[in-house]
């Protein structure tokens, strides 16, 4: 890797002063993705802000009928949480299903959702779960927040400080992972919340998108069967070594019919 | 008293002396190795797969911080080009085209990760800044990727004075004799299939440390190899012209080969000689990136194959025209791969009475390709029992009443093949029996209809196998083109306490020699294991040696301890004679005693030991004293472990994902040293087997460019990919060597694929599949399925 400054603020003002200061600094949470861009000098920046001093980053809490996860929280964490696997169980598995090990123990659910990379797990919980993301500046509605691949409504210098999420009476989660990479080739996450039903697919496209047919499909009838019969349509979808954007269409429905066998 | 031991000779199952230092992070690895005063190199590498340098500008480069020097190929005029070892003839007998590959380019780039320039800085990260800086300018010329587009009309031409990008034209078995066996044929069987190019990613990559002492001119390299007087043959005698005792070449302990540690790459050369520029030592150690784009890769053949058979479905001929890639230069033993390593093997287990085989060697702009993990035995497995397999259902025939019709039967050993070979021993019948038996072949069916009524398609699938490995005879090999002997040394050194230093020339990285060959020493001198050392990896200690490839290092290098050892025991024996005051004729020698027969006068292996070095009473007029012999062991054949792998495999329809459920090995590898030990040469090379039958998918565009250079998009086995895999060994021992062993560390790479590739054909049988290509990938699958629904609605 190339040469940096490296910076670990105690506090989010202070941390949101250093990243605004320098268009080239680059905040660091779990560091899964930068490190290794680091490594492999795709990126340089002059000076690394590591968010880990931060404690107002920090925390999994139940507030009322929603669950507020900090920023810095680790995969891992999320996974093993009874905060989670009691109000949503989905999120729990989910996060207990990214990466290795190594990375569950480094990764965050911050780091995972502001970088947006298209075949991420947490995009599709966020989007499915019609979470908040919370910055140092403002609320954003995951509908707006996530723009296509790697890229985010965040502003330069603004940080990712938590998610809410709302609870929903129902949600599930399916993938099936890149056979090298291990991570997602497609993957819908499916939620009823207050009645509404959201379905989520990530993996499959350039980025994470909702699948509006599934969701009528579902919204009339909640079960597998109900979304069976729904064609993805495979223009706009990722191809490549690994499989056709055919092959991932398919996948999609495969995907949601078993997210919401696995919601129940 | 007496203390009871456990036995630790041939047959035990001893834990690996090795393994506490690798558990415990106690290896010393190349790149573990630091020498006082050392530098780094970074390489710069082509980002073209074909081009012509129009210029090379260091000077910014240069006075960058901690640069030392920056070379490239214009700075090595004297240098030799990288050697290739195995020179094979065309079809008209004229010799294979060998073009120039030099040390650091000149003139062009010819593949991805050709070396461009050197850069010697104080720190690897200098070095690496540095490298970026060097300002390269390309001709970018049309790339030939694959075979296909090496092969079409006026396709660029990799090597400027190599037409067509033809290596060479070569053939093997009668021509004539197999046209007219076709003619006479009832069925003839064509089937056209492709070997899969692999990337070989040993775990440890690769590094190499060279030395220079400006006041002897003596040069040390500390390299991963495999076989390190062989690197010190190569690289001083055709590279840098230096004879060979002022070069040393270490390999220590080194994180596995699988072959593609076995070559001498340019890198080795390039530290060595730049530590006698710079007068310092210059290490380099490769990132995983340039592993993918720099390690030899393997395979890489497109094949079309005609069988010919009579009413009864006995073999009648066999004829096979493969096209072999060889990449953008000759690796050490590319040319031998497809030939000598392939070809011969392609009469298999069967009594085909005639098989002629076409290989065209190509040249890409690709990574070289070499050995890896079988080399030539996985591919002619491949094609034998894919090919076997169509025939079977092609003639309404049971696959397994097919192989064991045209198998050549138990008796009739040794047995000439129509390909050069003479196998010595095996019994082809029983492997397939005894396989059969523990994978529950006879139940299989009753486990489809249990799969299909949980919605999976279950196949299962069979591969019976030969190789030929414990290479080589040296006149034989010499005989077809080979630049060595292949032939081993061993050293047996008894210390005056008795205990044991065993010098091999052979290397171990992952195979567990410092074990078997001490229970070799154990079982025949009665020396505890922990009184044996095993040394190997070290031109400066072991006396000489050609090092470990081609499952040779028992077969070939345990033969030489033996011989070694035998010498020993001759001496010893004369000792104890003089000490015993009895003729040497009436001394036994049985695990540690020596005895005079019929007596109760014995004499133990330490007094003999310390007798041999104190020679107080001796007798000196006679023989000398100490307890040190070497032996040379060239072989007098080949070895031919053989064997019945059976796979299991069920399929998720919906997904594509395919599961192996089963694996099942029966390997005759000859006489078994360490049970425990061969289960893991067979559990690892079935492994590698699965990996190339299922997931391991090397791609290159059309530009050239590696699509599959990282562990992001080259799916290398996980544990949860594999199966448990059922290991037993039926030995028929080897007729030619002294320990009856025949090796086991490629069997398992060379007879899963077919298995595996032959469970997923049988899984997807109601789909009408003939052959489906490896990998088998689940998307791959997913659209042969998914292609024929509607026809299946239809019906």
């Amino acid at each position: 890797m190339y040469d940096f400054e490296y910076h670990k603020p105690g506090s989010l003002a202070d941390a949101v002063k250093l990243l605004s200061a320098d268009p080239d600094a680059r905040p660091i949470s779990g560091g899964q993705t930068l490190l290794p861009a680091l490594k492999h000098r795709l990126n340089k920046p002059t000076s690394v802000v590591d968010l880990s001093g931060i404690a107002e980053l920090r925390g999994i809490k139940r507030e009322g009928n929603k669950l507020v996860i900090g920023a810095l929280a680790k995969h891992v964490e999320v996974a093993t949480s009874p905060e989670v696997k009691a109000a949503i169980p989905a999120l729990a598995q989910m996060a207990g299903t990214i990466g290795d090990t190594q990375v569950r123990n480094r990764g965050t659910i911050g780091g995972s959702v502001a970088n947006n990379d298209p075949a991420a797990d947490y995009p599709s919980a966020v989007l499915g779960l019609n979470a908040t993301i919370v910055t140092d500046k403002r609320r954003i509605a995951a509908d707006d927040f996530f723009q296509g691949m790697f890229t985010t409504a965040l502003e330069p210098g603004e940080l990712l400080v938590a998610i809410e999420f709302p609870i929903p009476e129902k949600a599930g989660y399916a993938k099936m992972r890149n056979p090298a990479s291990r991570y997602v080739m497609a993957g819908a996450f499916v939620a009823k919340t207050g009645g509404a039903v959201r379905v989520a697919i990530n993996g499959a496209g350039p980025g994470v998108f909702r699948q509006a047919d599934m969701e009528k499909a579902l919204t009339a009838n909640w079960s597998p069967d109900a979304v069976a019969g729904v064609t993805q349509p495979a223009d706009g979808l990722n191809g490549d070594i690994h499989g056709s954007a055919e092959y991932r269409a398919h996948l999609v429905t495969v995907m949601a019919k078993r997210a919401i066998a696995a919601a129940g | 008293m007496n203390v009871v031991t456990p036995f630790e000779g041939i047959g035990a199952s001893v834990k690996r002396k090795e393994d506490l230092r690798f558990l415990s992070g106690r290896g010393q690895y190349t790149d573990d190795i630091n020498r006082p005063g050392q530098t780094y190199a970074a390489i710069l590498r082509s980002p073209h797969a074909h081009g012509r340098i129009t210029s090379i500008d260091t000077a910014a480069a240069a006075a960058m911080p901690g640069v030392v020097a920056i070379f490239t190929g214009a700075d090595m005029p004297d240098l030799g080009g990288i050697p290739c070892g195995w020179q094979i003839h065309n079809k008209d007998g004229t010799p294979m085209a060998e073009p120039m590959h030099p040390v650091l380019a000149v003139g062009k780039v010819r593949f991805v990760g050709d070396a461009v320039a050197a850069v010697i800085a104080e720190t690897r990260a200098q070095a690496k800044d540095a490298a970026e800086a060097i300002q390269v300018e390309y001709e970018v010329l049309p790339a030939v990727a694959t075979l296909e587009a090496a092969l079409a009309p006026g396709a660029s031409l990799v090597h400027d004075d190599v037409a067509g990008n033809i290596c060479y034209d070569w053939h093997i078995g009668d021509k004539a004799v197999n046209e007219a066996a076709f003619i006479k044929a009832a069925k003839v069987v064509e089937f056209d299939l492709v070997n899969n190019r692999l990337v070989p990613n040993a775990m440890e990559p690769r590094a190499a440390i060279g030395d220079y002492d400006p006041t002897t001119e003596d040069y040390t390299l500390y390299t991963t190899s495999q076989n390190p007087h062989v690197i010190r043959l190569l690289m001083g005698a055709f590279v840098l012209h230096l004879p060979e005792h002022k070069l040393r070449v270490v390999a220590p302990d080194v994180g596995g080969g699988f072959g593609s540690k076995i070559f001498h790459y340019a890198e080795e050369a390039i530290v060595t000689w730049a530590a006698g520029r710079v007068k310092r030592p210059v290490k380099w150690t490769a990132e995983r990136t340039e592993s993918f784009i720099t390690d030899a890769h393997g395979r890489d053949h497109v094949t079309k194959a005609r069988l010919a058979m009579d009413a009864d479905g006995k073999f009648l001929a066999l004829h096979v025209r493969t096209l072999a890639n060889m990449g953008a230069y000759l690796s050490t033993f590319a040319t031998s791969v497809p030939t000598y390593l392939y070809a011969t093997l392609l009469s298999g287990v069967y009594a085909t009475p005639t098989v002629y085989a076409e290989v065209k060697a190509v040249f890409t702009n690709t990574v070289p390709v070499d050995a890896y993990r079988g080399a030539g035995r996985p591919e002619a497995t491949f094609l034998l029992e894919r090919l076997v397999d169509v025939a079977a259902a092609e003639t309404g025939m049971d696959r397994v009443e097919i192989r064991r019709r045209n198998f050549i039967p138990a008796d009739a050993f040794p047995y000439q093949t129509p390909v050069a070979l003479q196998y010595d021993s095996g019994d082809y019948q029983a492997t397939l029996d005894q396989a059969l038996e523990a994978a529950g072949w006879a139940g299989f069916e009753a486990r489809r209809a249990e799969a299909k009524a949980r919605g999976r398609l279950r196949g299962i699938g069979i591969s019976t196998y030969v190789e030929a490995c414990g290479i080589a005879p040296s006149a034989v090999v010499g005989s077809l083109g080979a630049r060595a002997g292949l032939y081993e040394v061993g050293t047996i050194r008894v210390h005056p306490t008795g205990s044991v230093t065993v010098l091999t020339g052979t290397h171990s990285h992952g195979q567990g020699h410092e074990t078997t060959f001490a229970q070799l020493v154990t079982d025949r001198l009665g020396v505890p294991l922990a009184q044996v050392d095993v040394v190997h990896g070290d031109t400066a200690k072991i006396p000489f040696g050609m090092g470990t490839y081609g499952s040779r290092s028992l077969a070939v290098g345990g033969s030489a301890m033996v011989k070694a050892m035998d010498k020993i025991v001759a001496k010893a024996r004369r000792i104890a004679a003089h000490l015993m005051e009895a003729s040497v004729e009436d001394v036994e020698f049985d695990r540690g005693t020596f005895r005079v027969a019929g007596t109760d006068k014995t004499r133990s292996w330490a007094e003999i030991a310390l007798t041999a070095y104190v020679p107080h009473n001796y007798p000196i007029e006679e023989l000398e004293p100490g307890l040190d012999e070497t032996a040379f062991y060239d072989p007098k054949n080949f070895t031919y472990p053989g064997g019945c792998h059976i796979c299991e495999v069920e399929i998720e329809p919906e997904t594509g994902i395919t599961t192996v459920v089963n694996f099942t090995a029966v390997d005759d590898v000859g006489r078994v040293i360490n049970p425990m030990i061969v289960e893991g040469q067979v559990q690892g090379g079935v492994a590698q087997g699965i990996g190339q039958a299922l997931l391991e998918s090397c791609v290159y565009d059309s530009e050239g460019q590696l699509v599959s250079a990282s562990f992001m998009d080259y799916q290398m086995p996980r544990a949860n990919d594999l199966p448990m895999v059922s290991v037993a060994t039926h030995t028929t021992l080897c007729t030619h060597n002294p320990l009856g062993v025949k090796g086991c560390g490629e069997v398992g790479a060379i007879g899963s694929p077919p298995a595996v590739i032959n469970a997923v054909v049988d899984a997807l049988k109601e789909y009408g599949v003939r052959h489906i290509e490896m990998p088998a990938t689940a998307a791959k699958i997913w659209g042969i399925i998914n292609a024929s629904r509607p026809a299946m609605a239809a019906e």
